[in-house]
């Protein structure tokens, strides 16, 4: 089984990312062999299980305070930004 | 001489000091680390400064049993103003500005930190051969891989470059290295040990736990690492324990289900054998072993890989080149500059992750992929309680072959099928043990695996130590030749 071309064009564009041209046939064939593998599922009768997306523990919510706290210092968090100036995040221009 | 327990003595007598200690194994690093490749950063100057203070706290009668004991961690598990990569270009310049739980925990004790090891990208992988930065090799043959995804961890603690490390096991990443490395290997029950500072790669199936030498060890280890912590939501307040008082418990009484999925086709002859021999073991000590059953156990496995991709695709979400880690040379405007990052941030596997991931929750196939993985989920849990109700732990490989050649596995799919008795346990959030159980006949370790109840960690302590102490496997140890 193979995904089609364009379907890996989209789903890369929805993580934000970019396939390179030429990889796109080995990317269709790795994904294709990789769904089909999860197709298995299909064998299983599902009609009356119940779903479990909480995960295997936590079956309510944990809520915390909102409490007014000292958090970290700003240059120490800056400190790994690839760009930063007076204290702020540098980005790309996103309006013309 | 190299566990955790003989060194804490040798501390406590003052025939040893931290700084001695910490300088042997920096040297051994210097000298055979080169051919293993464990570490991605040695902190030497770190680690003696740590050393220095706990002799202080050693002559001050202050020690607990890990005081000035050296550690590796994995590179996934934030430390603070000391790199953590991920093993992933995305983060090669990443300096945490805080410390992961576990981490302060281990420095509250006063160990030694002697720097962070080799994984695979993000934790995505088996063999860790999807590091960015190096290829660890395994240290009872330099051609075969460790195991993944925390094959530092494991190489490490096996060629003795570190008493104990850290790693974290989403689907296997601790067991199935430790295996393949001869190790002892502890992913505890989901919630009892904080993943806050563990980069996060599948939130709902991912926890840290320990590699060590020896059960005894293990268990110190366990009782540093757990307990509640406020900053991990899924973090559960259990009462505390000493893990330690589970060992030389007598098994007489204690039921072993053996489950019949776990043994059928594809498990290399040796580790069959081994696992029946442990039966045989365990049946001589006094417990009683009896094949069970696991039905859903095959699909433990495409589930995973759903699950695990969908979290990954939305934890992952976070690398885009503003924050933190790597950014693009070259791009125009804020799209592109996500898109290129990201494309040439994160390797191979990990994009396939993503996009696996992105695939499953999108529009039109949620309910087709992830919903029924999440359903198939709920069903495997039951499978194991069922089972629980009857046994106390349950006995079964850790891998389906000993470790492989680098370069072996080079399909995916083939690739993820090695996870097939390990993944399971972290869909159900259950606590797992993988102990060494001897070599096969090419000269590698078996691992075989125990699986417990939610919060029986103590039954596994039991059962792993009585095994241990029979057969006396943990001794085997692989020659690592040191390079001046």
């Amino acid at each position: 089984m193979k995904i089609e071309q364009s379907q890996v064009k989209y789903v890369a564009s929805l993580a934000r990312l970019r396939i390179d041209e030429a990889e796109q046939d080995k990317w269709s064939e790795q994904m294709g062999a990789i769904i089909e593998f999860a197709d298995q599922l299909n064998e299983l009768d599902l009609h009356d299980a119940e779903s479990n997306e909480q995960g295997s523990t936590s079956l309510y919510n944990v809520f915390r305070e909102d409490e007014r706290k000292e958090s970290f210092d700003r240059d120490k968090i800056l400190f790994n930004a690839p760009e930063q100036y007076e204290g702020c995040y540098v980005v790309p221009k996103i309006v013309e | 001489m190299s566990t955790i327990h003989e060194y804490a003595e040798l501390l406590k007598q003052r025939k040893l000091s931290s700084v001695e200690l910490t300088k042997q194994y920096l040297a051994r690093i210097e000298k055979a680390d080169a051919q293993i490749g464990s570490y991605i950063t040695v902190c030497s100057d770190d680690a003696l400064a740590a050393a220095g203070k706990a002799d202080e706290r050693i002559a001050k009668g202050e020690a607990t049993l890990l005081t000035g004991i050296p550690v590796g961690i994995k590179d996934n598990i934030c430390t603070e103003g000391i790199t953590t990569t991920c093993a992933s270009k995305m983060l090669y310049n990443f300096v945490p500005p805080y410390d992961a739980t576990v981490t302060k925990r281990l420095k509250n004790e006063g160990a030694v930190i002697l720097g962070k090891l080799n994984m695979d990208e993000f934790a995505m992988g088996s063999s860790t051969e999807s590091s960015y930065f190096k290829k660890t090799k395994n240290p009872y043959d330099l051609t075969r891989v460790p195991g993944g995804s925390s094959g530092g961890s494991a190489a490490s603690v096996s060629a003795d470059l570190a008493p104990y490390a850290l790693g974290s096991d989403t689907g296997g990443s601790i067991r199935q290295p430790a295996a393949f490395c001869g190790n002892v290997g502890l992913k505890p029950t989901y919630g009892l040990v904080s993943r806050f500072g563990l980069i996060a790669f599948a939130s709902s199936l991912d926890q840290i736990g320990s590699f060590t030498k020896d059960v005894t060890d293990c268990a110190i280890v366990l009782n540093a690492i757990a307990g509640y912590d406020k900053m991990d939501s899924t973090s559960v307040d259990a009462d505390k324990t000493d893990y330690t008082k589970a060992l030389g418990l007598p098994l007489k009484g204690m039921k072993v289900g053996v489950p019949k999925q776990y043994l059928e086709s594809g498990i290399q002859t040796e580790i069959r054998e081994a696992v029946e021999n442990a039966i045989k073991v365990y049946e001589m000590l006094g417990a009683e072993c009896e094949e069970c059953s696991l039905p859903l156990s095959k699909f433990a496995l495409p589930a995973y890989y759903l699950i695990s991709s969908a979290e990954a695709s939305s934890n992952l979400a976070r690398f885009d080149g503003i924050k933190y880690g790597y950014r693009a040379e070259e791009y125009h405007g804020l799209t592109d500059l996500y898109e290129i990052t990201r494309s040439e941030g994160f390797g191979e596997e990990v994009k396939r992750r993503i996009m696996l991931g992105t695939y499953a929750l999108s529009s039109g196939y949620y309910d087709a992929y992830y919903k029924k993985a999440q359903q198939v989920r709920g069903l495997i849990k039951r499978d194991f309680a069922a089972c629980f109700e009857k046994y106390d732990v349950l006995l079964t490989p850790t891998t389906p072959t000993t470790a492989y050649k680098f370069g072996e596995k080079s399909d995916p799919v083939a690739m993820y099928m090695g996870d097939i008795c390990t993944v399971a346990v972290n869909i159900a959030g259950l606590p797992a043990i993988s102990i060494p159980a001897g070599l096969d006949k090419k000269g590698m370790p078996i691992g075989i695996q125990l699986i417990a109840n939610s919060f029986d960690e103590r039954k596994l302590l039991t059962a792993a130590y009585a095994y241990e102490r029979e057969t006396g496997y943990e001794k085997l140890r692989p020659t690592v030749k040191e390079v001046e």
